[in-house]
């Protein structure tokens, strides 16, 4: 069972528009390797130079933030569900 | 008519047109409202403000909204009240509170953004209006909503106090619960604004609605005598009000309204939930995002999105920061309360805790003016000091009970409200 990947609106570009794709991988590092392969020009919109993950995006995976998980390495297994999501939202 | 010329991007400065876009298509920074700062200059004066209504669209030339302003006629122009008992227990000559508690309908800062932001939903033609909150902000959108006619979603996480959701429901609002903290719901939020195309206030409508906050900064200036604080402790939590009060008071500057002087705004979270001073006393600019526990709800975001912002704000003012514990939080609601007569929620606790803090810290000197931003109202979380107060005297109708009661309480040497 591949992975499902949720995309938000400005990443829509690279998907065809696609809210939802499905990438490979073992951990969020490859799964974002992956979707570059599908996706071009993907990855840099979501990560930086040195290859973190930028300031204003979030990664859930199955709904965690994978910043308390193990970051980009958190492990992914097949059926899990990632979502990104702009960090700028909020105010209580 | 507006002065308004475009969005940018603060990360990247790319430009978007005025619409309800709130996050960079090629950064994912957060979009700003762009102002046209020469021509405001040339269009405001301090008489012509001070001849207008006491609502927060006296200072309408700062804010994003075409037209004239429909939307909290009776918002925002709090009291700024100089706290003489407060101030001689803390041994400041010159401090205030900008008491936010009063504010209309719905008793905190929230009126402010809320106003902003539903004027530009109906400028875009939407029809459901939404918010993820802790409370406060869920409030004051239902509020507006019933008021301007249009459907209202509330999302909230499930141990929200009773007040908040019965305070949403009762202006016809949609209350959805969510089994998980402010971080959860406001993620689920996210999502949803971007499948469901509702008007979130503080999602894709958060470029303007934030632009709201900087009323509180503009009327602490013209209440001071259209001069700038020493010194102002704000409260922290998603990080809209303290970057945005700082703005505020430089726009001022810029648009010649107030002379040249300088202020330090200091940042004020729960010792719970403090990613943002974390980062500051650690010194960098990354924020750890942490799982709030303080019974200051309100300000519990553990993944605040504009901490960055916070940090600069605060750095670029040479202003500091602290935390406060629950008990430090209660015992400042208490001292507000019994000195100046001021109920404030625990949000408001955690920033005269920290502000106390900072006179310690001698980072405040007796002799500057400070102000303490109290931004929501007490009665609206009575749970979180209910069992940190005196319980009342109970007796029966009979006089001879109260006359026992006189004396085991020390007769008139002290008031019974003070008795064991």
């Amino acid at each position: 069972m591949p992975i499902k990947v949720r995309v938000p609106t400005p990443l829509r570009r690279f998907t065809g528009g696609v809210d939802e794709v499905v990438a490979d991988g073992d951990s969020i590092k490859n799964v974002i390797e992956d979707l570059e392969r599908r996706h071009p020009g993907i990855r840099e919109r979501l990560l930086d130079d040195s290859g973190e993950l930028r300031r204003f995006v979030n990664v859930y995976l199955n709904g965690d933030d994978i910043r308390f998980l193990n970051q980009l390495n958190s492990k992914v297994k097949d059926g899990d569900d990632i979502s990104i999501v702009p960090a700028i939202a909020g105010g209580r | 008519m507006s002065y308004v010329t475009s969005l940018k991007c603060r990360e990247c400065g790319q430009d978007y047109p005025i619409s309800p876009l709130h996050v960079c298509e090629t950064c994912f920074g957060p979009l700003e409202v762009q102002y046209d700062y020469a021509k405001i200059r040339a269009a405001v004066s301090r008489q012509a403000i001070e001849r207008r209504p006491h609502n927060l669209w006296r200072y309408r030339e700062l804010l994003p909204v075409e037209g004239e302003p429909e939307i909290g006629p009776c918002s925002g122009f709090t009291p700024l009240v100089r706290c003489e008992r407060l101030g001689a227990e803390l041994g400041i000559k010159k401090l205030y509170v900008k008491d936010d508690t009063v504010n209309h309908p719905t008793l905190s800062y929230k009126d402010r953004v809320v106003s902003v932001a539903i004027s530009k939903a109906r400028e875009f033609g939407f029809t459901t209006v939404s918010c993820a909150s802790t409370g406060n902000l869920a409030t004051a959108v239902a509020a507006h909503a019933a008021r301007a006619g249009l459907n209202c979603v509330i999302f909230m996480p499930e141990s929200v106090e009773t007040g908040k959701i019965v305070g949403s429901t009762i202006y016809g609002a949609r209350v959805i619960t969510i089994r998980g903290n402010y971080d959860d719901v406001n993620r689920l939020c996210s999502e949803i604004a971007d499948k469901y195309g509702w008007a979130f206030v503080n999602i894709n409508l958060r470029p303007y609605y934030t632009e709201g906050a900087k009323t509180f900064g503009f009327e602490v200036a013209e209440q001071l005598g259209w001069r700038l604080p020493d010194h102002i402790v704000m409260p922290t939590a998603g990080g809209t009000i303290l970057p945005k009060v700082a703005k505020g008071f430089k726009e001022f500057r810029e648009v010649g309204l107030i002379r040249d002087g300088e202020f330090k705004i200091h940042c004020a979270q729960a010792a719970g939930s403090a990613p943002v001073v974390h980062a500051l006393h650690k010194g960098t600019d990354l924020i750890t995002p942490v799982k709030p526990d303080t019974i200051a709800k309100s300000i519990a975001i553990g993944n605040p999105a504009d901490g960055f912002y916070v940090l600069r704000a605060v750095r670029e003012s040479g202003g500091w920061g602290d935390v406060a514990t629950d008990p430090e939080i209660i015992d400042a609601i208490k001292l507000l309360a019994s000195t100046e007569g001021i109920f404030a929620e625990p949000a408001g606790g955690t920033t005269l805790a920290v502000a106390i803090k900072l006179i310690q810290q001698k980072r405040i000197k007796p002799d500057e003016t400070v102000v303490v931003a109290i931004t929501g109202n007490g009665y609206k979380t009575v749970e979180a000091v209910a069992q940190a107060i005196e319980q009342p005297c109970v007796i029966e109708a009979r006089l001879k009970e109260f006359d026992a009661l006189y004396e085991r309480l020390g007769g008139s040497r002290r008031p019974l409200a003070g008795a064991a």
